[in-house]
């Protein structure tokens, strides 16, 4: 056990006192005199034991001028001995301690999935610095060191592979089950498990830099980053202690009943309240980083669960965002002489519809000469090639300099559009040369989730993409969205968020959190697809899905909503066993030991509570859907 | 100045984590501290001129939390 061997054993000791006390104060009421005195020493001896830690964080934090519920159950034992009652002294430190003892127990469940990933952090790497292979921490590592990885083990660091191949199992980066081929120019990351194969890794970003460490890092903080409803509570318990002392102390003057003023400063402590949200929060952040859907922080998943529509970028979000060509048509001249100039104007572009472009052209066997191209956003390139001016993009790009379509031209671009297909077109020294049509398929699993999402009762969902109406209606359709804004540019999606969120109150966007930065921080939150590898998507986005796997999305929403759900169960229990406990006291029903056992419990029970959440997920409650896996630490080589 | 993380036995109630920052920001020398709930770590922003890392560790340890490690 990593902590509480010494908590372990005072608790066996207090136990055994406890027991003993109990059993010779039953025998001195019995008759037997003897039993009287060695019952209150057996019972002093307990209130010893048992509160031997407590008076001693009271006293510590008293130094500091801290009122905590320490020094409450402290004056409440100092009390109850003055006036003799020593059971009651032995038995409410007893529950005390016993119950700190548990909960701090059970606390450490709640916390088990981040404990889960943190036992996935590579602990050794082998570098091989003159020659030699050393084993070293991973935070003596240095950038540009050369990292022997075998098989079956964790690499160490994110980096370039120099030297051999084999098969990566990436699932704690990408949440890619399948390993992954690697071989030389080839990135890997650390945390990423080598399945087979041997590879010398140029290291790149080591220690705290590494992709997975940010990960770890980022859902550190999203537990302690604070729920409204928590912050809410942290202040009442601020004035709550003091007010509870003061009122105690008014009690004890009017009624000059010690037993009942020490009483209510017993069970008035809130610690059930305060640990309430946290609890859950710790719970439901941990478990969603388990499965691959990283919450920024508390406040998130309170936000989360309350989203009233949802805005999906399309191309890479509902897409698979690996578009295809499917037809180069040509008006004028030879078929490929459009795809040639097409792959000479889009030679440096980044833009997915570029590469597709660019592997058709490879694919016919044409090496296009990169041109230096003038990138118009949104739109296209514009360029010169053989002499002439060049234009490739959308209809919006000729539109704007003042190319108009033939009417059978029209008539053949819009076919291809409403088949689902975005249109490329080329234009060569002012004429419409031809166009490339190229296609995206949707993610086989979108058309299910979008319907899940209804389910979970969702209002809206809308697809905000830069791509053309009739392309993107096409694929609209397919997936049963309610409403289509096309032809937008980033600023545009800014804007139909806001028009959004104006209409339907809290509304979410998805996106692939690289290109569509803008938009996920305008909207109320915004969701990072595949996105754990970019710094970009990680900054910006409050949740973040680790895999590009849509089904995450109804998952994620149902564990807020349960997370939710437990923190206000937890709350009301909180607030309900209070009350009870304040009226039980006031009308003499309930004494110090009493008050003291069912305090202890109602924290246990909010704790359980909150464990609850770690099972949200698992195969019974979402009906054979596909889960991420984490590799296991002890992964055994192929 | 310097940021150091100590890894806490495990914190059960969100108002110890009060204590533990109340009792910093009275420490002189000690700029800022931060307790999380969630991993039970004190991060503690110190000027080493002023105090040791040993001393901030015997304060917490003093006021009823072990220490279990230096990150």
């Amino acid at each position: 056990m990593r902590f509480g061997s010494k908590k372990a054993k005072s608790m066996v000791l207090s136990t055994a006192l406890v027991v003993v006390s109990f059993i010779l104060k039953e025998a001195a009421a019995a008759g037997h005199a003897a039993a009287g005195p060695a019952a209150t020493l057996a019972m002093l001896a307990t209130a010893a034991v048992a509160g031997f830690p407590i008076f001693k964080k009271a006293f510590g934090a008293l130094r500091y001028k801290v009122v905590g519920i320490d020094a409450l159950v402290t004056i409440a034992v100092i009390g109850a001995i003055a006036i003799g009652e020593f059971w009651e002294a032995a038995a409410v430190t007893y529950l005390f301690s016993l119950g700190d003892y548990l909960e701090s127990r059970t606390i450490e469940k709640t916390r088990s999935s981040i404990k889960a990933l943190l036992d996935l952090a590579p602990d050794k790497v082998r570098v091989r610095r003159g020659g030699q292979d050393l084993e070293i921490g991973p935070e003596a590592v240095l950038v540009g060191d050369v990292v022997v990885v075998k098989p079956g083990e964790k690499i160490g660091v994110d980096g370039i592979v120099l030297e051999g191949s084999g098969y990566v199992n990436q699932a704690t980066i990408s949440g890619e089950s399948l390993p992954v081929h690697r071989a030389e120019g080839g990135e890997v990351f650390s945390g990423t498990i080598l399945e087979s194969g041997y590879l010398l890794v140029e290291a790149k970003r080591v220690g705290e830099d590494t992709t997975f460490a940010r990960i770890l890092h980022m859902v550190e903080e999203a537990q302690d980053r604070k729920a409204k409803t928590q912050k809410f509570l942290e202040s009442f318990s601020r004035w709550y202690t003091p007010a509870i002392v003061a009122a105690s102390a008014l009690l004890f003057a009017f009624s000059r009943d010690i037993e009942l003023a020490l009483t209510l400063l017993v069970i008035a402590c809130p610690g059930a309240l305060v640990i309430s949200a946290p609890v859950a929060i710790v719970a439901g952040i941990g478990n969603g980083a388990k499965r691959g859907f990283l919450v920024k922080g508390g406040d998130i998943m309170e936000k989360l669960g309350s989203i009233k529509a949802i805005a999906f970028d399309k191309t890479g979000t509902l897409t698979a965002g690996a578009p295809e060509v499917r037809q180069v048509r040509s008006f004028a001249g030879a078929e490929d002489e459009a795809l040639k100039i097409a792959a000479a104007g889009e030679g440096y572009s980044e833009h997915p519809l570029a590469k597709a472009i660019l592997a058709e052209a490879a694919s016919r066997g044409m090496a296009a000469e990169p041109a230096a191209a003038e990138i118009i956003p949104g739109r296209g390139v514009a360029f010169a090639y053989g002499g002439k001016d060049c234009l490739v993009g959308s209809r919006s790009l000729l539109a704007d300099k003042g190319i108009a379509l033939s009417a059978d031209q029209e008539s053949e671009v819009a076919r291809e559009e409403s088949r689902g297909r975005t249109v490329v077109l080329v234009v060569a020294g002012g004429a419409v040369l031809g166009f490339i049509a190229i296609a995206d398929a949707a993610r086989p699993e979108a058309a299910a989730e979008i319907l899940a999402l209804r389910k979970l009762g969702i209002r809206r969902i809308v697809m905000l993409t830069g791509d053309n109406p009739r392309a993107a209606q096409a694929v609209a359709q397919e997936l049963g969205i309610d409403e289509v804004r096309a032809g937008l540019l980033p600023q545009g999606k800014v804007e139909a968020l806001e028009s959004l969120k104006a209409a339907y109150g809290r509304v979410a966007m998805v996106g692939d959190g690289v290109n569509d930065a803008p938009a996920l921080a305008a909207a109320d939150l915004g969701i990072a697809m595949g996105g754990a590898g970019s710094d970009v998507a990680m900054e910006t986005a409050d949740v973040v899905l680790v895999s590009a796997d849509l089904s995450r999305l109804s998952y994620g929403l149902g564990l807020s909503r349960a997370t939710v759900r437990v923190m206000k169960q937890n709350i009301y229990f909180a607030l309900g066993v209070a009350g009870l406990l304040l009226a039980g006291v006031l009308v003499k029903a309930v004494n110090l030991s009493f008050g003291m056992l069912v305090h202890e419990a109602s924290v246990l029970l909010v704790i359980l509570n909150a464990v609850r959440l770690l099972k949200y997920g698992h195969k019974s409650t979402l009906q054979g859907r596909r889960q991420v896996q984490w590799p296991t630490a002890a992964q055994p080589a192929p | 100045m310097t940021t150091k993380p100590y890894q806490l036995e495990t914190v059960s109630c969100p108002s110890c984590i009060a204590k533990i920052e109340g009792m910093l920001k009275r420490t002189e020398g000690v700029a800022g501290s931060q307790v999380s709930f969630a991993t039970s770590k004190v991060k503690v922003n110190f000027d080493e001129a002023k105090i040791g890392s040993d001393q901030i560790r015997e304060r917490i340890v003093r006021l009823g939390y072990a220490v279990l490690g230096e990150k």
